[in-house]
Parts: C-alpha cells; sequence; structure tokens
C-alpha cells in the first residue's frame, strides 16, 4: 500500500506538469491580453504595446515558458499583474474562506444526504422513499444561484437570523465564521445532497437483496445494526467515489456561490482573473486545483481498501 | 475518561469553544466608526497614474491630494497649494505649498516630490503631455516653494495640474514618482485624508482605509474635490460585492452603509425601504459613446457615419441604459451636457424628427456594398451591452449586414486595439461612457481627436479637429474658447468621430444614518458622517 502510495504521488508530477503545459498553452493563444484591460478605457493603441512590452507580453512562447515554469519549480508562483501582489499570498489569503465553504458543504451535504439515501433504501417504494426521490430531483434541478438568493430573501432579509454576504475567517469567533457559512452550504450543498442521496439509495437497494444481509435479518439482528453495520459499509465504495467526484465538482460550484454570497474565496478569485486575463493568477490557480483533484482521487482509492479489504493495490 | 476522549474535547474545545470565547472581548474596532461602502468595481491597481480604471482615481483621491482642484462651478481652487503667482510674460509659474502636509509615514511633502509626480503624470496623460510639450522646466526654489517655466503661454496650466477625472495628477512621495511611468507603483503613501491598510487589503473583496489624523484640511467648504477634506469616520471599508442583488440585500438588512451605483432595476426595490436613500449625486452623469472604427469599410465613409445620426434616438438609448426617465436623458453634444463646454451647435441632427429615408439615402451615397459590420458588445457590462442591442435593431431597420460580437469586456478591450479589417479579427462599431468630466472641454475628449493611428479606438484622421483644438488650447477668452468648442462640434457632425448616446446618471443609495455625501462627479468620501 505504502508503494502504491508513492508511486500515485511521483505520477501526480508529469500530470501536473502536463496541465501547467495546457495551461499556458491556452492562454498564450487566447485572443487578448491585460496590457488592455490595464490601460483602461482611456487609453491608446500605443499605450497598449507600452505596458504589454513592459510586462513581457510581447515575448515569444518559449522564453515565456521558460520563465514560468522555472519559477514554478522554484515554488514561486509569479505576481499578479494588477495587484502586484504574489499569487501565492493571494492564494493564501482565498483558500480559507473556500475551504470552509467547501468542508461545511460536504459535511452538510454528507450528514444529510447518507441518512436520506440509507432509508430511501430501507423503505423502498413507500412514501418517505419517494420523498427522498422527490428532494433529489429538485435538488438536481434547482439552479444554486436561484436557490441562494431565496435563502437569503428568507433567512437574511425577512427573518434576518444570518447575514446576507461575506466571510469572518475562524479566529474572529466561531459563531460569526459558522453564520457566514449556513447559507452558502446549504446552497451549494443541496445538489451534492441530491446526487449522494441518490447513489447512496441505489448502493444500498443492491445491497439490500444479497443473501448475506437475508441471512443477518435471520440471525435476529436489529434493522438499524443491519443497515450500518452489514450493509452501508458494503455499499461504501460507490458512495465514497460520489463524494469525491463531489469534491471535484464542489470546486467549481464554489464559483457561482461565492459571487453572490460575496465569499473571498478561491472560485471568485479565479473567474476576476480570467475577466481580467491575469495570467499568473489563473496558471496558479488551476495548478492548485490540478493538484487537487489528483489528491483527493487518491484519497478515494486509498479508501476503498479501507471499506472492502478485498481490494489490494 | 480515556486520554483519547479528553484530547478529542480538548481539541474541540480549542475548535470551537476558544474562538466564540474571543466574542465576548469588546473588540477595539466595535468602537470605531466604520464606514461599509461598496464602491463600482474592484480595486485592482494602486497606481492611478499605470491605469485610468475610474476605481482606481478613487482610490487615489481617498489617499493621495492634487496641487489644485476643480470646484462645482469648474473654478480651479489651490488645494495643496496655499499661493500661487504667473510672471507678466505668463511664462513662469510659482508655487507655494501650504503648512502641515505630510506624507502617510510622517515625513513632510515637499516641493521636489511635487515635481517629480507631475512629471510621471504627464509621460501618462494627453493634457498632461501637452503640458510637457510646452515645460522648458521646473525648478525647487525651497522645500516648500516651487516654479515651472513654460516655453509658451499655456492658459490651460492650472486647469491640467487640476484634472479631475483619470489622469488625476496626483502628488506621490518623490522615490515613488520616479518609478517608470509604464511601471506600476508597489507603495500607498500619499499625503491625501485617508491612509490605506495595506495588510487588511483582499483584491476582490476588500480594502480598509483609516482617517489620516494628521490631515489638516482646508477651510474652504468641501466642493467636488477641491475645498476642505473633513473625514467624518475612523475607518471606511470598501466592500466589494460583486452581485448586485446581493448587494442590494446586504444594504437592506444595513450590513453596508452606501452602495456606491446603484442598477436602475433595484431602485424600486431599495426604495421601498424607509431606512434607506436612493439620489442621484452625480452632477455630470455619464455619457454613452458609439464608436466607429474609420479605418476600414463601411464607417470608412463619413456618409456612413452621418446616415446613424439621423437612426440614432438617444431617448431609447437613455431608456436602454438607465431604465428611468429620471436616471437618462438626451444629450445631443459632443460636450459634457451640464458643462461650461456643452455646445447645441447642430444639435437638431440628433434631436429632431428621426429620418429612417435619409438615413438609407446616405447609405446608398455611401456605396454600401452590404459589407458585413461588426458590432462589438460586453454581455458583462449592462451599460455597454444595452447600447449594442439599441444599435443592432437600427442597423437591421436600415438593411444592413450587422453582426452582435457579445463578449466579456476584457475581450471587448482586447478586439477593439485590433487595427485589422473584420476577416482578420477587426470590428466597426463599439460602445463604452465616460464620466461627464472626461468630455467637459477639448483638452481631455479624447474620442473627438483625428490624430489617425495616435487617436483613441477608431483612429479617425482629421487635421481641421486638430486645428480647431490646437487653436482652443491657446484661446485666453472664453468667449473664443466657447466659439472654438461650438466650431468643434460643427465639425464633428460632418465627421461624426463618434455619437453621444444619451447623459444619464447611476443613483447611489445609503442607510439613513449616513449624512453629508457630497454632490460630485466621483463618490467622495470625506465629510461623510455615520450616526
Amino acid at each position: 500500500m505504502l508503494g502504491y502510495t508513492i508511486r500515485r504521488l511521483l505520477a501526480t508530477i508529469p500530470v501536473i506538469g502536463m496541465v501547467a503545459l495546457f495551461v499556458f498553452c491556452l492562454l498564450y493563444l487566447t485572443p487578448g491580453d491585460p496590457a488592455a484591460v490595464i490601460a483602461g478605457d482611456i487609453a491608446t493603441v500605443d499605450d497598449i504595446e507600452r505596458i504589454r512590452h513592459q510586462l513581457g507580453l510581447d515575448q515569444a512562447f518559449l522564453p515565456r515558458f521558460w520563465v514560468w515554469a522555472s519559477a514554478v519549480l522554484r515554488g514561486d508562483l509569479g505576481i499578479s499583474i494588477f495587484t502586484n501582489l504574489p499569487v501565492t499570498q493571494l492564494i493564501a489569503q482565498r483558500i480559507g474562506p473556500t475551504l470552509s465553504l467547501a468542508s461545511c458543504t460536504l459535511i452538510v451535504a454528507v450528514l444529510v444526504a447518507v441518512p436520506m439515501g440509507v432509508i430511501g433504501a430501507w423503505k423502498a417504494g413507500k412514501l418517505i422513499d419517494r420523498l427522498v426521490m422527490l428532494f433529489s430531483v429538485a435538488g438536481f434541478s434547482m439552479p444554486v444561484f436561484v436557490l441562494a438568493y431565496v435563502l437569503i430573501y428568507v433567512f437574511a432579509i425577512d427573518l434576518d437570523w444570518l447575514p446576507v454576504q461575506g466571510y469572518v475567517p475562524l479566529q474572529d469567533g466561531f459563531w460569526p465564521w459558522l453564520s457566514h457559512l449556513i447559507l452558502p452550504s446549504i446552497a451549494l450543498g443541496t445538489i451534492y445532497i441530491a446526487l449522494i442521496a441518490r447513489i447512496t439509495r441505489a448502493a444500498m437497494l443492491e445491497v439490500l437483496a444479497q443473501d448475506y444481509v437475508r441471512t443477518a435479518h435471520a440471525k435476529g439482528l436489529a434493522p438499524s445494526a443491519v443497515l450500518m453495520r452489514h450493509a452501508l459499509k458494503n455499499a461504501a465504495v460507490p458512495i465514497v467515489t460520489i463524494i469525491g467526484i463531489g469534491i471535484a465538482l464542489l470546486i467549481s460550484g464554489v464559483v457561482v456561490t461565492e459571487s453572490v454570497f460575496a465569499i473571498p474565496g478561491i472560485g471568485r478569485l479565479t473567474v476576476d482573473a480570467i475577466l481580467r486575463r491575469d495570467y499568473p493568477i489563473i496558471q496558479g490557480v488551476i495548478l492548485l486545483f490540478s493538484t487537487i483533484y489528483v489528491l483527493v482521487n487518491l484519497a478515494v482509492d486509498l479508501s476503498y481498501r479501507f471499506f472492502d479489504p478485498r481490494i489490494q493495490y | 475518561m480515556s486520554a483519547k476522549t479528553r484530547s478529542a474535547l480538548l481539541a474541540l474545545w480549542f475548535l470551537f469553544a476558544a474562538p466564540a470565547g474571543s466574542l465576548m472581548v469588546p473588540s477595539a474596532l466595535a468602537q470605531q466608526k466604520t464606514l461599509k461602502f461598496v464602491p463600482e468595481a474592484d480595486l485592482r491597481s494602486l497606481d492611478p497614474i499605470w491605469t485610468t480604471a475610474y476605481i482606481t482615481r478613487n482610490y487615489g483621491y481617498m489617499v493621495y491630494d492634487t496641487l489644485f482642484a476643480v470646484n462645482d462651478k469648474f473654478e480651479v481652487q489651490p488645494q495643496m497649494v496655499d499661493k500661487w503667482r504667473l510672471s507678466d510674460d505668463k511664462l513662469s509659474y510659482t508655487f507655494s505649498l501650504r503648512d502641515g502636509l505630510k506624507w502617510h509615514d510622517g515625513q513632510p511633502v515637499k516641493s521636489s516630490d511635487c515635481i517629480a509626480s507631475i512629471e510621471r503624470w504627464a509621460k501618462r496623460d494627453a493634457l498632461g503631455q501637452k503640458l510637457a510639450d510646452l515645460t522648458e522646466g521646473w525648478t525647487v526654489v525651497d522645500d516648500k516653494t516651487f516654479t515651472l517655466k513654460l516655453k509658451k503661454p499655456f492658459p490651460l496650466t492650472l486647469d491640467a495640474l487640476a484634472k479631475p477625472s483619470s489622469n488625476v495628477p496626483f502628488i506621490m512621495p518623490e522615490r515613488v514618482a520616479k518609478t517608470d511611468a509604464f511601471t506600476q507603483i508597489t507603495e500607498s503613501i500619499g499625503s491625501g485624508p485617508f491612509k490605506m491598510v495595506k495588510e487588511e487589503w483582499v483584491p476582490g473583496n476588500k480594502v480598509v482605509f483609516v482617517k489620516n489624523t494628521d490631515y489638516v484640511p482646508r477651510q474652504e467648504p468641501p466642493s467636488w474635490a477641491a475645498g476642505g477634506k473633513t473625514v467624518k469616520v475612523d475607518r471606511v471599508e470598501w466592500v466589494y460585492i460583486p452581485d448586485s442583488a446581493t448587494a442590494a440585500a446586504a444594504l437592506n438588512a444595513g450590513e453596508v452603509d452606501w452602495w456606491q451605483m446603484v442598477p436602475p432595476d433595484l431602485v424600486p426595490l431599495l426604495a421601498k425601504n424607509k431606512d434607506i436613500k436612493v439620489e442621484n449625486t452625480d452632477p455630470l452623469g455619464s455619457i454613452g459613446i458609439l464608436r466607429f472604427n474609420q479605418l476600414h469599410p463601411p464607417f470608412n465613409n463619413a456618409k456612413m457615419r452621418q446616415a446613424l445620426l439621423y437612426l440614432v434616438n438617444q431617448q431609447d438609448y437613455a431608456l436602454a441604459i438607465a431604465g428611468d426617465p429620471k436616471q437618462g436623458k438626451p444629450c445631443p453634444s459632443f460636450f459634457t451636457c451640464g458643462s461650461p463646454a456643452e455646445s447645441k451647435v447642430g444639435s437638431e441632427i440628433l434631436t429632431g424628427k428621426r429620418d429612417l429615408a435619409k438615413a438609407k439615402q446616405l447609405i446608398a451615397e455611401a456605396g454600401y456594398k452590404g459589407e458585413k459590420i461588426v458590432v462589438l458588445s460586453a454581455t458583462d457590462q449592462p451599460i455597454v451591452h444595452s447600447q449594442g442591442l439599441v444599435t443592432m435593431e437600427l442597423l437591421k431597420a436600415a438593411g444592413l449586414n450587422a453582426e452582435l460580437a457579445a463578449n466579456d469586456w476584457g475581450t471587448l478591450i482586447n478586439r477593439r486595439a485590433v487595427r485589422e479589417p473584420i476577416d482578420k479579427g477587426g470590428w466597426s462599431i463599439f460602445h463604452t461612457w465616460l464620466v461627464g468630466p472626461d468630455m467637459t472641454n477639448p483638452a481631455i475628449n479624447y474620442p473627438m481627436r483625428g490624430v489617425g493611428e495616435k487617436s483613441w479606438f477608431g483612429w479617425p484622421t482629421d487635421p481641421k479637429m486638430e486645428e480647431l483644438r490646437n487653436a482652443w488650447f491657446d484661446a485666453t477668452d472664453p468667449s473664443q474658447q466657447q466659439q472654438l468648442i461650438d466650431a468643434m462640434q460643427k465639425h464633428a457632425w460632418e465627421t461624426v468621430p463618434f455619437i453621444p448616446t444619451a447623459q444619464f446618471v447611476i443613483p447611489t443609495a445609503y442607510r439613513s444614518n449616513v449624512s453629508g455625501l457630497l454632490i460630485s462627479p466621483v463618490a467622495f468620501l470625506w465629510n461623510v458622517e455615520k450616526k
């Protein structure tokens, strides 16, 4: 297992290298650059050319890639063209809110969705199962921003229970931190609850039809013990897989949620950087995302062995 | 209790209870008067000379000060300058700085700082370049006195030093102002009424300023960028909220105090809340612009551009941009309506009956052969996009082969810099808008210029327009200046460098416990109180 983990970690290096090259090529080939954005509305083409030259954007592909790639190898993601701040500093500023939002969303999603799916499977075909399915369909169908506005209107404006927007770091207090994350987590988490609940229900239905489950019932075990100890553990592999995929999807989902709730996270940093063509930030963030993807996939693969000892690496 | 359980409980306490406990400690911040302000855009750059972005200009007004400033009567008033005099031959200005000017690091503001700042600004700003062309030299007399020697009299010298909008000649410390004008500065040390707290700056989210307690305001009442800049709060937080519905909700809930620019569709929602005031505080508003590419067919032909003058209905554009007749109105002038330069010469071409037949006749005379017309638009800029949609309807009504290229603003401003024909990525028309102060006289009205490739995007070549502009620079008599402005406008109706589409105001909204907002083209934060 250790050997497998090391091999997988080593394999991430060429993957991230390829991602870096791909992203650099993509940005290089995309028409336009930040010089026009910097120059502003009242500028001339000469102003733009001069800024382009100053930023080195008029250089050929290879010298530019070499400068960037060699800096990345030294752990330097570069300086934001607009804010003049190091990309690592900007990411460090933004990672906290995004991690907080993503973890709260995942916790909410798993805590709600897995029991929903289990109950749905257990009471398959009954009213409660139909309600679970109804929620799943509704959760999939409701766009994040619509739900977000509804939640803001009801809980922040009408009832005045929770703040509308913003983010407060955990060190400024637990409740201020949590209160700013409740609505965004529900808005973002609903689709994941729907997704995980459906997969859990399907996996559980398959497992509940197995002979060993019938045997467990025949032994006189309590239904809860059968469900939790025998069925859920054996249904865990697809559930963990979908949670892993959910983490990847979450990264794209936070973009909308962070914009609606004005949370200064990585998602908004990425969108803002794309809109103004701030290349060092875009490249840095995509490298970060690809690393997270690779590590999450590795963690999911490794967790299979915990749930199913038959799996060998 | 096992050791494992105890450790887990301890970890939980650290995670949850300890931070929660911090709520019990009264924060020093809570004692301060903090004004939470939602600005028009995210502050991306700290160099108001490096970029012309209005948000950076507004930041500049917080942190820096200017030698002179314009008041609400368009009069130039001394600001950092205490006294000034002009020699009899009108070639030499002497400026004395007022007492008590200090940088945010406590050092005194010196003459050399002012000279270095003006020289850097003059390398980027068109009016500054004009001043630099006529400058023989700057001389430091002493720490608080300096002179400007001109090659020939330039009546607009003080107007240049008081330029109210981008690029504003802000005064910076000499070591900062020595930075190349095309390289962004990194420091935020000014002598203005606010200090930026750079450690709390989160780009894309929050900019924090505190009151500069060393700042000595002038005694005169505040008027635009002139007069006493008295700060009446301890701290200002610019909270950037990209989503307008969220910003409205935040203002409704009292999470922010002042939202600078409210989209027209959200005004009725905010107006329902008795704790919120919605007002127009910008006396000049902004001017919508329809700009042609004069390098390529079909708009390299003046008759094609003239044809659109008979189609454009400024009421339609005003309504499309502002959504409410109270916020938008026609402005049939190439110079900002409401400013002294507003001209009514030839305006009937835009105010008269719209004449599709006349437009079609001009299009036929221009020999239009169905060439493709590409109208650039930016869907993330409602003011730009709404103009683009109206223009598309006009072009289609006139039977022109028009296509809307709708992208984001970043793409638009890159594509409009392309001088190639349409089949090589070029364009025919784009829209934008400029704030009123940017079009109040020929010196700063860049879309009027006709210097070919050195012109603003669209690149008209118009020697007569340049001749009139240069004559205006040399004119000393206000009536002579206005005659030249009228002549420029008369000529512009023939050459049509652009079409002003409407004049509009974006309303501002604030909580009723906020007062003292200045009526001004820029949202200044001095004089604003919060109860």
